[in-house]
């Protein structure tokens, strides 16, 4: 099974890219979150069916900008290259799957 | 450690099963707002709802971009009004009701709960006036929300109060006649009341509460019949099993809104109602759940058992998720807001009768259900004493919320539109019980409420 990193901090927020395979997604979406301080703790993606599925986690700590806002960059990039991109706080997947 | 499939199950229940919050309900004490002037309690009671619940909505719309998880309603339960009108000298309790659906209307909440009276044993001079203003209370605003609790298992059923309020019942839907009589869907009669309760239109902001409080109720019908196809043909106790992880998660995020929403708004997290809520969309019904689990059409033979494994799944997943469970945490079976359950009642698969029996196993109870206009007052009166009996005699609440649709007959329609929907008018039965229920005065409480 493939597992993402779990390392310290409160401010991580989980990047998923979903949609088409095509070149150049990774480098699209990194540049948004490099202009924006956003470093990258991990970075898994996979193929389901024929769709490509990225899932990123990310540490806001010294972000330029907040959650929401990163968001809305990433959704219109999402939306430019035709693919779903969501980004929420970590804490959602947390408290769902782990006591 | 995250996994990769557990980020993508979260991100399927929320973008293909429906999974939601159902609500973020704010709780606030107007004990503080009475006054021997009712202009004067009408302007408390709106200040302090539009102080304390000015940034409700908009701390939900943060909270659910931040998460990525929609939270369908943000909501304001109240004091009983009956408690903070009585000291007033007015005559009739309606400007009480126009002071909290103008409150509403300014914070943006779709709803608002606790035009509420608690008469289980008996009413007080505040009680009666409030009960008789209910109808146009609710035929003329749009917001508010209407309950009264005429039982409990400590007092026994108060018949009288079930006779008065089968009256306004019968008069809200007269006055509300042209919109398919919806007033009916915004009063609630109960059993055995939960003061803490988060999901309308029985909400109502409990007496021993603090100031202001947070509840949240989850939903999640979509995602338990997901999990419930996914196990195809197991046996039944790991279909109890699986519904039961599911509900864990379902709750998990309840309670991480609810805190979250709390913490935004400064105020103390209350409880998390753990409940099965559907909306009339496809996909997100109870009915639908049961038809997975093996049964040709809710409402079949079979029905009641299913509904109880079904309901203890989701308690029991539940519980293990969050320390403050509460309100009324259980399976709803309202008709008109469940496409599934429409559908039972369109192909004869489902009747009052079965219903009033599946409701012993579940939360609340007769919910949204509309039938003939020309029912008589003790009829309806004998339908909500069944119910009350259900709650009192199993120590649990039992609601009932009816429409007697005016000039409607069996097989016609009502329709409310949006999360209310639509339902086919249901047959009852047309034998009397007038002359029980007449006789009135107060059903004594069961032998085992003597429990001290």
């Amino acid at each position: 099974m493939n597992r993402l990193k779990n390392i310290g901090g409160g401010n991580r927020v989980v990047i998923t890219v979903i949609g088409p395979d095509r070149v150049g997604i990774i480098a699209a979406v990194t540049a948004i979150l490099a202009e924006q301080s956003v470093n990258i703790l991990d970075i898994s993606q996979t193929i389901m069916q024929e769709f490509f599925v990225m899932v990123l986690v990310a540490d806001m700590a010294d972000a330029k900008v907040d959650l929401i806002a990163l968001k809305d960059m990433l959704a219109q990039k999402g939306e430019e290259l035709k693919l779903r991109i969501d980004t929420q706080h970590e804490d959602i997947f947390n408290f769902m799957h782990r006591i | 450690m995250l996994t990769i499939e557990e980020i993508l199950e979260t991100i399927k229940m929320v973008q293909e099963e429906n999974l939601d919050i159902r609500t973020i309900t704010m709780g606030i004490s107007l004990r503080d707002c009475s006054d021997a002037d009712h202009r004067a309690a009408c302007r408390k009671i709106y200040d302090k709802i539009t102080r304390l619940a000015g940034p409700l909505v908009q701390a939900g719309e943060e909270i659910s971009r931040e998460y990525g998880l929609p939270i369908v309603n943000k909501r304001i339960s109240v004091t009983p009004i009956a408690l903070v009108a009585e000291a007033s000298s007015a005559d009739d309790y309606y400007c009480y009701a126009e002071a909290l659906d103008r409150a509403a209307a300014a914070v943006g909440v779709n709803f608002i709960g606790g035009f509420s009276a608690l008469v289980h044993k008996g009413f007080t001079g505040g009680d009666r006036t409030l009960i008789e203003s209910i109808p146009l209370a609710l035929s003329s605003t749009e917001r508010v929300c209407a309950s009264v609790n005429v039982a409990t298992s400590r007092a026994g059923i108060n018949m009288d109060a079930i006779l008065l309020t089968s009256a306004v019942i019968k008069k809200t839907a007269e006055l509300t006649a042209s919109r398919d009589s919806i007033g009916c869907a915004k009063l609630v009669v109960f059993a055995n009341v939960p003061e803490d309760n988060p999901f309308m239109a029985g909400a109502f902001h409990g007496i021993g509460e603090p100031d202001c409080v947070i509840n949240t109720g989850v939903s999640g019908p979509g995602v338990v019949r997901s999990a419930v196809t996914r196990v195809g043909d197991a046996d039944l106790g790991e279909l109890s099993e699986t519904i039961k992880k599911m509900a864990f998660k379902i709750t998990r995020m309840g309670e991480l809104v609810g805190r979250a929403a709390a913490k935004k708004l400064g105020v103390p997290f209350g409880i998390v109602d753990v409940s099965l809520a559907p909306t009339p969309a496809v996909g997100d019904s109870v009915a639908e759940i049961l038809q997975e689990m093996g049964l040709e059409r809710c409402g079949a033979p079979g029905s009641t058992a299913a509904l109880a494994l079904l309901n203890d799944a989701v308690k029991k997943g539940g519980a293990m998720a969050s320390s403050y469970v509460g309100g009324l945490s259980g399976a709803f079976i309202p008709v008109s807001e469940d496409a599934g359950m429409i559908a039972a009642v369109d192909d004869g698969a489902l009747t009052i009768e079965k219903l009033e029996a599946m409701t012993a196993v579940c939360s609340v109870g007769l919910d949204m259900i509309a039938i003939p206009g020309d029912t008589p007052v003790e009829t309806i009166a004998a339908i909500i004493a069944d119910e009350a009996a259900i709650g009192v005699f199993n120590h649990k609440t039992t609601a009932v919320r009816i429409i007697p649709a005016a000039g409607k007959k069996v097989g016609d329609r009502v329709e409310f539109g949006g999360l209310l929907g639509r339902a086919p008018v249901m047959a009852v039965n047309r034998f009397s019980a007038a002359a029980f229920v007449n006789r009135g005065g107060r059903i004594p409480a069961p032998i085992h409420s003597l429990r001290n």
